[in-house]
């Protein structure tokens, strides 16, 4: 499903956080979203899943304007995860990956076979399989994010936002993850703190600063070393990744008398 | 070597029985079934005059269905089950299921596990209404019965709180909690102040006021239980059919509007759902503190967090809860009663806190 972000403009309590960013994702691509702690990333993305309205501007998912759909109608093509930290509640890991299926159930409909299969199937595509009953809460961090993957599995959307889906990982679960989404063929809207994870999953990068769109196009085009050091504030050497062909960076802190 | 991996996997398949929610979901729902039903009979032939339970059993079926049972009984002992002692029970039943279910509700509306009824103003929004009527014997506020007195109170507190709670359209859980906490406290001033300025010698009011304070279920009489019984009927039908996205909203804000749910909305219909319900039993019952907080920790600590066997639990367990400490409050110190409000706080604090000890997670709903 695609996405188009045209002109939106984002204030909160009447300060200006995102001004003007459009972007456009195509069906089946995995477009990443990267840029410095506070450049709006993770607010973009609440325009997506309408959490925040924007002030101007307009965003289309599959052609409509997702504040004009119902909520439930927009979990049913879009699903989040989020950075959010849940409280210690204390549901089971089934129960946390079952709430994937609240947009598919009417109000009288009883979850099924066929909800709890998709939960079965969506635990075990994380490597959690088995990890059932075991209360959410006990789980380590990267576990619990693997479980938050698997609910956002077993909503089936048709577009995927994931804010710092890597964030607690060890690198064969970051790893994995991101193989995981790239498997999926699902329309991917994704934030990552990992240049050189974007560069080798990404499509094509947004690069932000400061609420806004400074560089768009493939990771080849986009992350260059006078983007880096002006966004990042860091020096960069570029290589090439020996297995995958992929950009890879070597970074360094600026000289100072840069 | 390979009895000892058969005993293994022996276990565990007694151990996924145990631990499945459903089996346990049924049993402990079935078992409570009983208990409640019990407590009901046993509280109704406990008291001054004793009645025997199948005594108790019999007039409540020929009550219900005359003619089906050969009178074996006193018109005393009759009117005794009938008319004193069963709308009592069945009050408690009311109560405590009520408190018990908006006390979930809430907690999980704010995602705090210090919220019940009482934390938004609710008892005390009522007690000026009901102490108001008491101490000024309904000359200022004349027309008011004391019920619609403090259903009153208890309304006006709740919009209140939540009016305040709000900021720029959008309501925050912590202000909902700071706003109602400050205005419990400014109400509970007034409260004392009214109960002041009543004691005076030769006017027993202010002992009215401070009992109703405290909470009583003696006055229960069978009309006061169709609003109650009919509005937590309602609520709790509207409950479970939401309890998916109870679930999400416990799990957060954002994650809740990433499943589809319209947070704001559901949070605003479940505030004043369970204000209308707390607002109908605290008008016939006072302020029975602590049920609210307790019963629903307690089912959390036994099924878990999902709201779909949360509820129903809840209801069970917190009717029963009210019985049995009402039965205690009558019996303990007769022939006079104690307030049941001081009973539920006396016997169910020692309680909360060792099953708080006792079990490993702590404090998460």
């Amino acid at each position: 499903m695609n996405l188009e972000v045209e002109s939106v403009t984002i204030e909160i309590q009447s300060q200006r956080i995102i001004e003007n960013v459009s972007l456009r994702i195509s069906t089946g691509q995995i477009v990443g979203l990267v840029g410095p702690n506070g450049s709006g990333k993770s607010t973009l993305l609440r325009t997506v899943y309408r959490l925040l309205k924007p002030k101007s501007g307009y965003v289309r998912l599959g052609g409509d304007d997702v504040w004009k759909l119902s909520a439930r109608e927009s979990a049913l093509r879009s699903g989040v995860v989020v950075q959010e930290t849940p409280s210690e509640f204390q549901f089971t890991v089934r129960e946390v990956v079952q709430m994937g299926r609240i947009p598919h159930k009417s109000v009288l409909s009883f979850d099924d076979t066929h909800d709890s299969e998709l939960v079965s199937e969506s635990l075990r595509r994380v490597e959690m399989a088995g990890f059932e009953e075991r209360l959410f809460s006990t789980l380590s961090g990267g576990e619990k994010q693997r479980v938050l993957i698997a609910r956002v599995l077993a909503q089936q959307p048709q577009l995927l936002i994931l804010d710092e889906p890597t964030n607690h990982l060890d690198i064969h679960h970051q790893l994995e993850i991101l193989e995981l989404v790239r498997s999926l063929g699902i329309t991917t809207l994704i934030t990552l703190h990992d240049l050189n994870l974007a560069s080798m999953y990404c499509h094509y990068l947004y690069i932000m600063q400061g609420g806004q769109l400074v560089a768009e196009g493939s990771p080849e085009t986009t992350l260059s070393r006078a983007l880096i050091q002006q966004v990042f504030r860091v020096d960069v050497v570029h290589m090439r990744h020996p297995v995958r062909e992929c950009l890879q960076l070597i970074f360094m802190p600026l000289p100072v008398d840069l | 070597m390979s009895s000892q991996s058969r005993n293994i996997r022996r276990q565990t398949v007694i151990e996924r029985m145990m631990l499945s929610p459903n089996i346990r979901f049924w049993g402990i729902f079935f078992s409570l079934m009983i208990l409640l039903v019990g407590a009901v009979v046993l509280a109704v032939a406990v008291g001054p005059v004793p009645i025997p339970y199948d005594t108790v059993v019999s007039i409540v079926i020929a009550k219900l269905f005359p003619g089906v049972i050969m009178v074996t009984w006193t018109p005393v002992q009759e009117q005794i089950v009938w008319v004193f002692r069963l709308p009592r029970v069945l009050l408690a039943v009311l109560v405590g299921a009520t408190l018990s279910v908006s006390g979930t509700v809430l907690q999980a509306l704010v995602r705090n596990p210090l919220a019940d009824p009482y934390t938004f103003g609710v008892s005390s929004g009522a007690s000026v209404g009901a102490v108001l009527v008491i101490t000024l014997a309904s000359s200022i506020i004349a027309g008011f019965t004391l019920p619609w007195a403090a259903f009153l109170g208890a309304l006006l507190t709740m919009l209140l709180v939540y009016l305040l709670a709000q900021q720029g359209g959008q309501i925050s859980t912590g202000r909902l909690i700071l706003a109602g906490v400050a205005i419990s406290y400014s109400l509970s001033a007034v409260t004392t102040f009214l109960v002041l300025r009543a004691s005076s010698p030769g006017s027993n009011s202010a002992a009215i006021a401070l009992s109703w304070l405290a909470g009583s279920l003696g006055a229960a009489k069978w009309e006061q239980l169709g609003i109650p019984s009919l509005s937590l009927l309602v609520t709790t039908v509207l409950l479970l059919l939401q309890a998916r996205q109870l679930n999400a909203l416990l799990a957060g804000d954002e994650t809740a509007i990433s499943l589809g749910v319209n947070v704001p909305v559901l949070r605003l219909q479940l505030f004043f759902l369970t204000s209308l319900q707390v607002g109908t039993v605290v008008a016939v019952s006072g302020a029975i503190g602590f049920v609210g907080l307790m019963i629903p920790h307690m089912v959390r600590f036994w099924v878990g967090a999902d709201h779909q066997r949360v509820l129903p639990i809840v209801i069970l367990l917190g009717g029963t809860y009210l019985v049995l400490v009402d039965l205690i409050g009558r019996i303990i110190i007769a022939p006079s009663e104690l307030p049941v409000g001081i009973v539920t706080a006396a016997v169910g604090g020692p309680f909360f806190l060792w099953l708080l000890q006792s079990k490993r997670t702590v404090g998460g709903i």
